[in-house]
């Protein structure tokens, strides 16, 4: 079925990227915005903008009833989900399916399937996807006995967390008990669901991700991304192709990508991340994300693919719209997060009127973002307020492009993470390639650097 | 919000200004945007703009009623759809509605329902008055924030 015109249930720099795509397939967006949002640039794109409620997600972009009304009164076909917010909530999936209203991405069960961690888990041991050692605990004696084949430290993990929440290290038996009373009562409380697992801490690891995507039948890949730039488990600078992986070690990671999208028949865009061990040149399977991710313009940038454009693609039913062999990678893409922060006040949120704002523009660099000049970025929502992405026949051409850009961009009025970006574009290990997650805690406190060495998210 | 802004308010809004130390002072509300600045900045004196019909709300819209003269609609006051939904005027089809124009209603006085995923909310007026026009259609869409009705408060 052809998509005539697509409900977008997001916000910020993604909705702006989702309409842009939508215009260029001549699909009519309608752009569902909170209070807080009715002034911003999606709005003022969309072909058409309804007030879903007040600025607080959770009465605007959290309410499942609201987007789906709100997409069947205004004749939408479809709904984008974007990233975050409803993009990975089984039950919004669902309520589409129920009133015939596509969904911009995997089934309601697939959703499910990746989004609780011991089934996404026991699906990867399925498909022979190696995972970190570990496995579900219900006792302290049970926990007592995985861990002494796992060994110390490790880590005690929500089921329902993710993204480095509900999360706790573990240093010894001694502590263990303990720590898992603490562990299941914070996931009960945070999640509504108490079930914990335990999986072995890996000191130092990278963060590489597999894009995927499938249409139900088939599964291709779209190469690795390397988001090992992390503070607190958010990605900060991504990049594509992964520097200084072994071939062998990339064909495997992304051969296990596809085995597991392939066993639970995966349908639409994804995403599954991996932790790369370098020291043993080993990988293990932490989680798939069933929707677009934040990073993807690096893949874009390297394929020369519009996953957008794919998406709405396989949600028409149009099938993958290349195959494997048509999918060629040319040179080297990087992205960096830009967030209104203040990187000197322990990353405080700096929200306020952005008096000024540009960017640079030119060959191979892309700006995705919501923000102008006299842009408002409210105290509601995620502080990312840009990503710059830059490409390069080489990855020394991709970074010098990326600090030049860095450089060039005139944010004020608000307080931004610029000038960290630049602190690590110019980093020695970062231009060598190849940093680990804990890189960027150590750059910054080097006291943090061990208590940040594993990450995920 | 909604209510005319008034030449006493004007005067309470600029002696506001003149007590404070900021040299500009920007109000908008659905519909008026007010600047007012001293010492010779941009507006030198307060200029009142009628804000733009927002572009960022094209829903189907019943036209509102012709206003009355400006002194009988200064008192006004629209109430806003509290959620996105369908708005209904009558507990179902064929049924009286809840409220009619010239009606009386309290706070607590049910104006209508709003049909969320076949949940039916119903929506109170909030203040005491009475019902001068009904703003939004039966049956239709309405915004987060959309007029429903039009009151002379009490």
């Amino acid at each position: 079925m052809a998509i005539r015109r697509l409900f977008i249930a997001n916000r910020g720099e993604i909705a702006v990227r989702i309409i842009q795509t939508c215009r260029m397939l001549g699909i009519e967006t309608v752009l569902g915005v909170s209070e807080a949002d009715r002034d911003g640039l999606g709005a003022a794109l969309a072909t058409r903008v309804v007030r879903i409620g007040p600025a607080p997600a959770t009465q605007s972009y959290l309410r499942i009833g609201t987007m789906v009304e709100a997409a069947l009164r205004t004749g939408a076909d479809a709904i984008h989900p974007g990233y975050g917010f409803l993009s990975e909530n089984p039950a919004f999936a669902r309520a589409c399916e129920e009133n015939g209203i596509v969904f911009v991405g995997p089934t309601a069960a697939q959703i499910a399937a990746v989004g609780d961690k011991l089934a996404a888990r026991r699906h990867a041991e399925a498909a022979g996807v190696p995972v970190v050692p570990g496995g579900a605990v219900a006792s302290p004696g049970e926990a007592e006995a995985l861990a002494r084949r796992v060994g110390f430290p490790l880590l005690v993990k929500a089921v329902a967390g993710g993204g480095g929440r509900g999360m706790k290290r573990v240093a010894d038996m001694a502590s263990l008990g303990a720590m898992l009373d603490r562990a299941m009562a914070e996931a009960g409380a945070a999640f509504g669901d108490a079930r914990v697992y335990l999986e072995r801490f890996v000191a130092s690891g990278r963060h590489v991700e597999a894009q995927i995507m499938g249409d139900g039948a088939r599964v291709i890949h779209l190469g690795e991304r390397d988001c090992s730039v992390q503070r607190r488990y958010q990605k900060v600078i991504e990049e594509a192709p992964a520097p200084n992986l072994s071939d062998a070690l990339r064909h495997a990671l992304l051969e296990a990508a596809l085995r597991f999208a392939r066993h639970i028949g995966y349908r639409g865009l994804g995403t599954v991340e991996f932790l790369v061990d370098s020291a043993r040149d080993a990988f293990y399977f932490l989680e798939m994300n069933a929707r677009i991710q934040v990073e993807h313009p690096v893949t874009e940038a390297i394929t020369g693919l519009d996953l957008v454009a794919a998406q709405i693609a396989i949600a028409e039913g149009r099938g993958l719209p290349v195959d494997q062999r048509d999918v060629a990678f040319r040179g080297h893409a990087i992205e960096c997060r830009v967030n209104a922060e203040s990187i000197d006040r322990d990353f405080q949120p700096s929200p306020g009127v952005a008096r000024t704002v540009w960017f640079p523009s030119g060959l191979d660099i892309r700006v995705d973002t919501h923000m102008q000049s006299g842009s408002r970025v409210p105290p509601f929502y995620d502080s990312m307020i840009a990503k710059i992405i830059t490409r390069g026949e080489t990855r020394e051409a991709a970074i010098a492009r990326m600090r030049h850009a860095i450089d060039a961009a005139r944010i004020e009025g608000i307080d931004t993470n610029l000038a960290l970006h630049a602190r690590v574009l110019a980093h020695p290990d970062f231009q060598r390639g190849g940093v680990d997650t804990g890189f960027l805690a150590a750059l910054l406190e080097p006291g943090e650097a061990t208590r940040d060495g594993a990450r995920e998210g | 919000m909604g209510a005319k802004l008034t030449l006493e308010d004007v005067r309470a809004i600029l002696a506001l200004l003149d007590a404070s130390t900021f040299d500009e002072l920007h109000i908008e509300t659905d519909d008026l945007k007010l600047s007012l600045s001293r010492n010779g900045a941009p507006a030198a004196s307060a200029a009142l703009v009628p804000a733009p019909v927002p572009a960022a709300s094209p829903a189907p819209r019943p036209a509102a009623p012709a206003p009355a003269a400006p002194a009988d609609t200064s008192d006004l006051v629209d109430i806003p759809a509290p959620m996105l939904g369908l708005f209904y005027r009558a507990p179902k089809p064929g049924a009286e509605p809840y409220v009619t124009v010239g009606a009386t209603i309290a706070p607590d006085t049910v104006i209508g329902i709003i049909e969320v995923m076949k949940l039916m909310n119903s929506v109170p007026a909030g203040l005491a008055g009475e019902v001068v026009a009904i703003v939004a259609q039966d049956a239709t869409l309405v915004e987060y924030g959309q007029p429903i009705l039009r009151v002379r408060p009490h």
